[in-house]
């Protein structure tokens, strides 16, 4: 949910912008962390922890934890807490430690 | 990345864009001396980029203006030197023996053999053990306002703080601002560690602040749905005083912890001091630590606030511009005396305490 009314603060929104989260549609501001239109549209599990699979989030939101790793246009372990959202961006789940990217994408 | 191999030359090179590491730029900046401040965040300004609260201290260290502002302010001073230059979005990588430092520019690596190098790292939220810790909606209270101050959106509905230092107190009161309702905060001292000015604004609207309780457990499956706290005695939970609170957020105020790691890999000698957050790097009175032409500032010093941070940061910053033969010693002087007089009032307070013992535990002549 987006703040509209703050007593102090006014927000700057870039243009409004279609991505996908595992394939589906959804919509966030360009420029914005994606971490932060993710969660504006109540999505809360970011990945799954390696061995136990369970749900993670994020946790510090500055690019320092590693809670909130994700697939973002292919590239695996992408810090979504500090990476702004472009159009058409291809965000995925994270179910494992990623692998290296080798010619022509993610394998 | 493509690889630079003759390291660039640099007089000063400043290792954070927070509040002591564009303070060191700021008091070094009118000196003939080419600075380099490299941050890994999207905008310099570090941890105030989302402090909607008015600091404290005195006239001289910005009091009454809110946080937020004060990066602002600093940032715009150094625009106006040519000879200081900014990275955003870029990380050291290290910080070697022989005094090399290594930068990653958005997938350029560069090397740099700066004269001086000023470390103001900051610093990073501790966590807390216990059962469903792990679960989507347990945030650090930093995330939770970068997430409201910074972009706009609401971290929850009804949120559980743990912690009731000036953090939790503080980012408690934004929440509500925000328009997010605080269920309680707990403390697990028998008395909260904040001001009492936001202690009170937090009881104004409503908001029980519970000491002697923790948190026992998260609960949900799939993301937090609620929390369950005890209150103790000694650290001891009393049986027959659980209490679930309902809630799709727990916030986590608990401290921070010195980032320290560019320190020690340099090879700085620390201590571990209790008071300061943890491991800090021995340092002169000017952050000078133990590897000659290395300074420390702020929080990664050990964990205290802004306005000393900034007072930390020019100190740092001022030493280095003389250490390099720039700054005048008449002017370096009285500037010395003003910035350390600065520096004792500020920690002169009941609530600076720890620090003042802290501080005797690293400093070295």
């Amino acid at each position: 949910m987006r703040i509209t009314n703050h007593p102090i603060l006014q927000f700057k929104l870039g243009r409004r912008v279609r991505f996908t989260l595992d394939g589906e549609e959804i919509w966030g501001y360009e420029g914005e962390p994606i971490s932060a239109a993710l969660h504006d549209s109540g999505v809360r599990i970011l990945r799954y922890s390696i061995k136990e699979k369970r749900p993670r989030g994020f946790f510090c939101a500055i690019g320092n934890c590693s809670s909130c790793l994700m697939v973002v246009d292919g590239v695996p372990n992408t810090r979504v807490c500090v990476t702004p959202l472009r159009e058409g961006m291809a965000v995925r789940r994270q179910h494992d430690k990623g692998h290296l990217l080798v010619e022509g994408g993610a394998r | 990345m493509e690889p630079v191999h003759r390291p660039q030359p640099v007089d000063l090179l400043i290792v954070g864009g927070g509040p002591a590491g564009l303070c060191a730029a700021v008091e070094a900046a009118p000196f003939d001396l080419k600075i380099l401040v490299v941050d890994d965040g999207p905008a310099p300004g570090g941890q105030l980029v989302k402090q909607t609260h008015k600091f404290f201290g005195s006239k001289l260290q910005l009091a009454g203006t809110r946080g937020l502002r004060i990066g602002e302010m600093l940032y715009q001073e150094l625009a106006e030197y040519p000879n200081v230059v900014l990275w955003n979005d870029s990380r050291v990588l290290g910080i070697y023996p022989d005094g090399v430092v290594t930068v990653d520019r958005a997938g350029t690596y560069h090397k740099f053999e700066p004269g001086k190098t000023v470390i103001a790292t900051g610093a990073a939220e501790k966590f807390l053990a216990f059962p469903g810790n792990d679960l989507p909606g347990v945030y650090g209270a930093g995330a939770v306002q970068t997430l409201m101050n910074v972009h706009g959106v609401l971290p929850a509905e009804r949120l559980l703080m743990v912690g009731a230092g000036n953090i939790g107190l503080i980012v408690s009161y934004q929440l509500i601002q925000a328009g997010c309702e605080v269920a309680a905060v707990v403390e697990g001292l028998p008395t909260y560690g904040g001001y009492q000015v936001h202690a009170s604004k937090l009881r104004r609207a409503g908001v029980p602040i519970l000491v002697n309780h923790t948190i026992k457990r998260a609960m949900g499956e799939e993301r937090v749905t609620g929390a369950e706290i005890v209150k103790h005695k000694d650290w001891v939970p009393i049986p027959g005083t659980e209490r679930e609170i309902a809630c799709d957020a727990i916030c986590l105020a608990v401290g921070l912890s010195p980032q320290n790691t560019l320190a020690r890999m340099a090879g700085a000698e620390h201590a571990y001091v209790g008071e300061l957050g943890g491991w800090v790097p021995k340092r002169k009175k000017t952050g000078e630590t133990t590897v000659q032409g290395l300074y420390v500032a702020g929080d990664c010093a050990g964990v205290e606030e802004a306005t000393s941070a900034m007072i930390e940061g020019r100190i740092a910053g001022m030493d280095a511009a003389r250490g390099l033969g720039k700054m005048p010693l008449t002017e370096y002087t009285a500037r010395m005396v003003d910035l350390e007089r600065q520096l004792v009032e500020l920690r002169s307070g009941p609530i600076s305490k720890h620090i003042r013992a802290g501080l005797e535990d690293v400093l070295f002549l």
